[in-house]
């Protein structure tokens, strides 16, 4: 019998971020730093562009264009902004099985209980979880994978001129199982390439310091 | 035979009340009294609410629909073993036999009429049934449809009856559009054309839409019967006694009658489904799809068809559990064009989507859950903007949510990377040169001075570390109510990087580069 993909794809240059190259069904990923928005759009990417449908509960201030550049299929894109706190349970899991990734930015006043059982019911249902965390908010769910994005550098804007352009930044892995052996890697998210079909790849302006330090052999099959 | 607004119906609910079934938050049927009131089918809930505000909404139960609908199966079966069902509220049999037995069509129709009427009195609705009797099957259902209580068809009329009817009843929304923008609206105009052409245009898909058309048996003329070894049974053990229990094997079962055909290239349109029980007590029932029977679409239909048995009244129950479960490949074609994917492919998960959609607009308000629509503008908020999930059908696909042309300018917008945090509610800031004194622009759109310092929400100063600005924006000058002029600056501070509006003399952050 066919079995449905075990994994999503992601964007490439994120590949080496994650175990196995891709995001594994279930998983909880937690996105923290100062480009936490961005990354986590990111990841969202390589599903939707593929054809998942993906869900941002409880964002209200996102960008919505940013994810369309970073390559977010706003067809398969769904948002519940601002949903009260005594619903946002009932909210994640009804929409966990049906959206492949969900982006959410759970508060303080999610309880264990309710964070537990979300958790089992995403990975019962395939479905990846992507908690936003913003400076200062303690993280609620369990997380499998952590990606905190540092030293977050912009080029392209002078004293008085130019533009945003190119943002480069130091994204640290750390997490649990397989991603216990933190690592580091240095990305440009939203590249110098600009424009609407914008995404996250290796740089084509300067070589990049190889601060990968290499995974253990062990490869999902 | 076809019962019109079946949901209802098996709902329960009596013809003179107002009452609409809803599924994903649309109309699917509707009583009588209601339509009267303007409520149609494929409304959405709030715009049926708001033309009848005595609506009574019930949630679709497709399980409930096929149980109240096997006694009415049950009372067809009087006429012939072969009972076809096409979904819970239609069904059909071949009338030859019958018809002879009734000395003609019209007697027969009025007959079948009589038989359902009799098992929908008790619920109030007789008389609601409706029968076609033609050619083929595709004729009948659109006969039934056109029927007040029963409409025959004569013989070899069937091109001439189907002629004027619209080429949406063909139930391919694609074909349908091109031979509208062709210039062939009509049943009559699509079948007038040479089938070599058609076939050479459309393909094979498009053939047996002609053979519709032209009121022509559906059965494409090159089937046999499917080989025996395509059937795929199994036996249960312990006896299934309750519905889940069978579903649970139907649907593995489905599966692996999916993959058989698959494997042969072949997909399935009319299926048998055949249970045993342990008393040797069998149910078989026919059932017919418009289009190529999905694995889940076959797994529903046992669903139905056990839950009718298990479920229904004391004379027709079975006295002991199912023991054996049968699909048999009754009619197959040659999987061509709409093969579905093994989930269902894009549409299932639209589906699945705005089903889930559905049940958070459930406990949060229609208006909760919001999809994105591009809209153009200067400002990092405006190019796309968000709409309620509710006024948008998410199983469709809408075109207005990609950029009309990417490569089109809109002068004067923010430029790509789009910051991805967009503050709502007014962030104050505020800008001051090395002096101490807070920066501004002048009327010819020039800096007093260079920026030295920013500070967000009366928060720590953090030395600024580039910028760039101002970028004027003037909008809506025409109207001194609503002008507006603003210029924007783009700022890195303190190593974040923020979009910054100066409007009069206030600073404010419009969104963060995060």
């Amino acid at each position: 019998m066919l079995a449905r993909e075990q994994v999503l794809p992601v964007l490439p240059a994120l590949r080496d971020l994650l175990p196995g190259g891709s995001l594994q069904r279930g998983i909880t990923v937690s996105v923290s730093g100062e480009a936490a928005t961005s990354l986590a759009l990111a990841l969202l990417a390589g599903p939707s562009a593929a054809g998942s449908w993906v869900a941002v509960v409880g964002v209200p201030s996102l960008g919505v264009a940013a994810a369309a550049e970073l390559g977010v299929s706003l067809e398969r894109l769904v948002l519940v902004r601002d949903p009260p706190p005594a619903s946002w349970g009932a909210v994640v899991a009804a929409l966990v099985g049906a959206f492949d990734v969900v982006l959410l930015a759970p508060t303080r006043r999610v309880g264990m209980g309710d964070a537990r059982r979300l958790a089992a019911r995403s990975r019962e249902r395939g479905s990846v979880l992507v908690q936003l965390e913003r400076t200062g908010a303690r993280p609620v769910l369990e997380v499998d994978v952590r990606l905190d994005t540092r030293r977050v550098e912009w080029h392209g804007l002078e004293h008085g001129h130019g533009r945003l352009r190119a943002r480069r930044m130091r994204i640290e892995v750390s997490g649990r199982r397989r991603a216990a052996r933190s690592r580091e890697a240095d990305m440009w998210l939203s590249d110098c390439k600009g424009g609407v079909a914008a995404t996250v790849v290796e740089p084509t302006v300067a070589p990049i310091d190889a601060t990968v330090t290499p995974l253990s052999a062990r490869r999902v099959s | 035979m076809e019962i019109p607004d079946w949901p209802v119906i098996a709902s329960g609910a009596p013809p003179d009340t107002p009452v609409a079934v809803l599924f994903a938050n649309r109309v699917v049927a509707v009583t009588p009294t209601a339509r009267v009131d303007n409520v149609v089918v494929g409304q959405r809930r709030r715009e049926a609410q708001g033309r009848c505000p005595d609506l009574v909404v019930i949630e679709r139960d497709e399980a409930r629909e096929a149980r109240t609908f096997e006694p009415v199966v049950h009372a067809l079966e009087t006429f012939t073993p072969r009972i076809e069902v096409v979904c819970p509220g239609t069904a059909g049999f071949p009338t030859r036999g019958p018809s002879r037995y009734f000395r003609g069509d019209d007697a027969l129709a009025r007959a079948v009429r009589d038989h359902v009427d009799a098992v929908l009195e008790p619920f109030g609705w007789r008389g609601h049934a409706r029968v076609g009797v033609a050619d083929g099957s595709f004729t009948a259902r659109r006969a039934a449809r056109q029927a007040h209580s029963s409409l025959v068809v004569p013989a070899d009329e069937s091109a001439a009856f189907l002629a004027p009817l619209p080429v949406t009843v063909l139930a391919r929304p694609d074909l349908a559009d091109v031979l509208r923008r062709l210039g062939l609206p009509t049943l009559g105009d699509f079948a007038a054309l040479d089938p070599a052409d058609v076939v050479a245009r459309f393909g094979a898909d498009g053939e047996l839409a002609h053979r519709l058309a032209r009121g022509l048996d559906e059965r494409p003329t090159a089937t046999t019967q499917p080989p025996p070894e395509l059937r795929a049974a199994t036996e249960l053990d312990p006896p299934a006694e309750r519905v889940d229990t069978a579903a649970f094997v139907a649907k593995s079962l489905a599966d692996e009658l999916h993959e058989r055909l698959a494997a042969n290239g072949l997909a399935c349109t009319r299926v048998l489904i055949v249970a045993e029980t342990e008393h040797g007590e069998r149910l078989e029932r026919l059932w017919r799809h418009e289009g190529a029977l999905s694995a889940a679409a076959v797994a529903d239909r046992v669903r139905w068809q056990l839950d009718g048995w298990l479920n229904g009244s004391a004379a027709t129950r079975p006295t002991a559990g199912i023991t054996t479960l049968a699909l048999v490949p009754d009619e197959v074609i040659a999987a061509r064009g709409r093969q579905l994917g093994f989930w269902g492919g894009e549409t299932a998960s639209a589906d699945r989507a705005a089903r889930a959609v559905a049940r958070v607009q459930g406990l949060l308000g229609p208006d909760a859950v919001q999809v994105p629509e591009w809209r153009g503008g200067r400002g990092p908020g405006e190019r796309v903007g968000l709409v309620s999930a509710a006024a948008v059908d998410l199983t469709l696909p809408r075109t207005n949510v990609a950029a009309p042309s990417a490569g089109a300018p809109w002068p004067g917008h923010v430029p790509t990377p789009s910051p991805a945090t967009i503050h709502e509610l007014l962030v104050s800031a505020e800008v001051i040169d090395r002096t101490g004194r807070s920066v501004g622009v002048s009327g010819r759109c020039m800096l007093t001075a260079d920026p030295a310092e920013l500070s967000v929400q009366g928060g720590r100063w953090l030395p600024v570390e580039a910028w760039a600005g101002p970028w004027p924006a003037e909008e809506r000058w025409w109207d001194p109510e609503a002008a507006r002029r603003r210029a924007r600056f783009q700022m890195v501070a303190g190593g974040r990087a923020v979009l910054l509006a100066l409007e009069g003399s206030r600073w404010w952050v419009e969104a963060t580069y995060d």
